[in-house]
């Protein structure tokens, strides 16, 4: 019994439960999901698929839950992969050249600078909504929503409107690409959890962050860099933003600039939520956020494999919300205590 | 409840409750100046650069074809006055094209009844959120952004495509024009409707005590509770009048387009939060004019102005525009606020 309440208590529980519970209404409904294939040397199935197309949001939720954990919102993110989707596919253009019969792609910059490019803007766009935030004191969602406005404008005037396309095979393998016979995105996203992960709890930089989002004023006079690591989390943000962006235009082969991670910031703070971060700030948990992107992205999967119309997602999205911030407030638990006329058998410690 | 305002602090009975006058008056005017002044200097510069640009209608047809964002911006301004955020604006004023046109079209009902039925809609779409703001502390931002997913949702569940209004009644209202001065300039219908809509939200926001709650509560929510004020009741009212902005707007909309569909106003919200701002409103709440709003929608729509008529520049420079516009307001408030403190710490 004491067993089972220490595991309902853990923060990472009801996110983990959700996801398996749609799972598992998935495979009720479409039992071909659960079925894994080993063909050409790679794994694929509808989870693989999940994952491989969970990864951007996983990246860009990461980087959102140290925003919000030190009471912020980064609500430029979307605007932030379309502008590195559209520097990396501007500078890659690529073309397929036929050389003495033999084809080979050509591409307009070397690979490496291009990415590097397109991140070190990314990391730009971050440090400026950190500075803004951090330096010059402007409330998170006024200080990103100016790169949410004109960053959208930025990466139009850089794609001219238009979807460019790239031809550059070698660019390809970062979103469609398989390693050991996973996704490769898989691997990237993987990564970037596991080396946060590390940074965090074994360094004090995790309590840090916690520390801001308590009190940021406490948290300066007990002597944290509160300024500091504010802009570094912004800056972390916008990478993460940047590299959702690779991920997003390899996969598609192309960058939109009108429609490339075109809401995406409002599924990043949805995916923070759903994995019990706090959205008024302090408690964070970056498995929780990974967890509440696969949500997300499985959510979206089965509504479109048991046969709904796709135009129900935002519905049920919104549902997921509404669900999910009640559930979190300590009034609505009180008022639904009161409501149902349950004595208090159990405090629960939250 | 406004006597007990009025009298006994000694405060004037206009005015939203200035803590310190000075302080008010640098925080308040100069951003309300700067956002006049800009305005200006766009429209001399607009009138010497191109040819055609100085003409009555040119500058009526700011009023006209940015109604719908006055309307939902003066909403908006209340929402932010009080310390929130409504971020559902764009998506309701969806909502309502597309129950407009369902309705009308498919359904054969009368205008009469359709637009008040779906001015209630909308302002019960705003009550609700308010309530679930309000009763369980939670934050403005993620109850309207589901807010907005919802009703964005609901337009598709009605229908994905585009559904065109042929009813008289707004084919009529479209073309009705108030002709001013002979026939050099005319205003339409929803032009009208946007002015009416800010005469008396800036009548509402001097000279009521709701208006005085609001800012009371955008000062600081805990005085306010403290003081005996009806918070919790004004914060409600806020994002109701703020979904009832947004779904009269739905309707001046309808006039403007004549259609329905889910894809209208796509990202308003951020348009409606960007005029409040340049129009010298401050974020944090408590401290903003109405009239500024009109002025930022203004500037918004000059903007759009001087790129058309420059022709060279793409649309996509609007929002870079507005972007750096939003950018040079906020860091002027920043400035404006510390100037404050300095005052109040005298």
């Amino acid at each position: 019994m004491t067993t089972l309440r220490r595991w309902l208590d853990h923060p990472l529980c009801w996110p983990a439960l959700t996801l398996l519970l749609l799972l598992a209404l998935n495979a009720a409904f479409n039992p071909a999901l659960l079925k894994l294939q080993w063909r050409d040397g790679h794994l694929y199935g509808g989870l693989v698929d999940i994952l491989n197309r969970a990864a951007p949001l996983v990246l860009v939720a990461l980087g959102m839950t140290l925003v919000i954990a030190t009471r912020g919102i980064d609500i430029s993110v979307g605007a932030v992969v379309a502008i590195s989707a559209a520097i990396a596919a501007l500078m890659i253009g690529g073309q397929l050249v036929v050389e003495d019969g033999v084809p080979r792609h050509v591409s307009r910059f070397p690979m490496p600078l291009a990415l590097a490019a397109a991140l070190g803007v990314a990391l730009l766009c971050g440090l400026w909504n950190g500075l803004l935030v951090a330096r010059i004191g402007m409330q998170p969602i006024i200080a990103t929503l100016i790169l949410m406005v004109a960053g959208r404008g930025v990466a139009q005037l850089l794609t001219n409107g238009q979807i460019v396309t790239v031809y550059y095979a070698p660019y390809f393998f970062i979103g469609n690409g398989f390693l050991l016979g996973l996704p490769f995105a898989l691997f990237i996203a993987a990564a970037v959890w596991l080396a946060l992960h590390l940074l965090l709890s074994r360094t004090a930089l995790g309590l840090f962050v916690q520390a801001i989002g308590i009190n940021p004023a406490a948290a300066r006079v007990a002597g944290v860099r509160a300024g500091l690591i504010t802009v570094c989390v912004y800056a972390f943000c916008g990478l993460m933003a940047g590299l959702a962006g690779l991920l997003v235009s390899s996969n598609v082969k192309s960058a939109d600039g009108n429609n490339a991670g075109l809401l995406m910031e409002l599924d990043a703070i949805l995916a923070v939520a759903l994995g019990g971060t706090l959205l008024s700030g302090g408690r964070f948990t970056l498995a929780g956020s990974v967890l509440g992107a696969l949500i997300i992205q499985t959510l979206t999967s089965t509504i479109y494999s048991i046969g709904v119309p796709p135009e129900v997602n935002l519905v049920v999205k919104a549902a997921v919300v509404f669900v999910v911030m009640l559930l979190q407030s300590a009034d609505f638990r009180r008022w639904l205590r009161t409501a149902v006329m349950r004595p208090p058998l159990q405090e629960v410690a939250r | 409840m406004s006597a007990r305002l009025d009298t006994p602090l000694g405060l004037p009975a206009a005015g939203p409750l200035p803590a310190q006058r000075g302080a008010w008056l640098s925080a308040v005017q100069l951003p309300l100046a700067a956002t006049v002044s800009l305005f200006t200097a766009m429209a001399v510069f607009g009138s010497l650069a191109y040819d055609g640009f100085f003409s009555a209608q040119v500058f009526l047809n700011l009023l006209i074809d940015n109604a719908f964002l006055c309307i939902v911006a003066t909403g908006m301004t209340f929402v932010i006055l009080a310390g929130g955020i409504d971020l559902s604006v764009g998506a309701v004023l969806a909502l309502s094209t597309m129950v407009s046109a369902v309705l009308v079209e498919q359904r054969g009902w009368s205008p009469a009844l359709v637009i008040p039925l779906v001015l209630a809609m909308g302002a019960g779409f705003g009550a609700v959120m308010g309530w679930l703001i309000q009763r369980f502390r939670l934050q403005p931002f993620i109850v309207t952004l589901a807010g907005m997913f919802l009703a964005r949702g609901l337009c598709y569940l009605l229908s994905i495509d585009s559904i065109s209004i042929t009813h008289d009644v707004y084919a009529g209202v479209a073309q009705w024009r108030l002709p001013l001065w002979g026939d050099e300039a005319a205003l339409s219908a929803g032009a009208l409707i946007a002015l009416a809509v800010l005469l008396v939200a800036w009548g509402a926001a001097r000279w009521t005590e709701f208006g005085r709650t609001v800012y009371a509560i955008g000062g600081s929510e805990a005085s306010a509770v403290l003081m005996g004020l009806p918070v919790a009741r004004t914060v409600v009212r806020v994002y109701l009048l703020s979904g009832l902005c947004s779904a009269l707007a739905g309707v001046v909309f309808t006039f403007y387009m004549q259609s329905g569909y889910g894809l209208h106003a796509m990202g308003l919200e951020l348009d409606a939060i960007a005029a409040v701002v340049i129009g010298g409103t401050l974020l944090s709440g408590g401290v903003g004019h109405v009239a500024g709003t009109l002025f930022g929608v203004l500037i918004l729509g000059i903007i759009q102005t001087l790129i058309m008529f420059d022709g060279s520049l793409s649309s996509w420079w609007t929002r870079i525009v507005i972007g750096a516009l939003l950018l040079v307001f906020c860091l002027l408030q920043r400035v404006c606020e510390a100037a404050g403190r300095k005052g109040q710490g005298r």
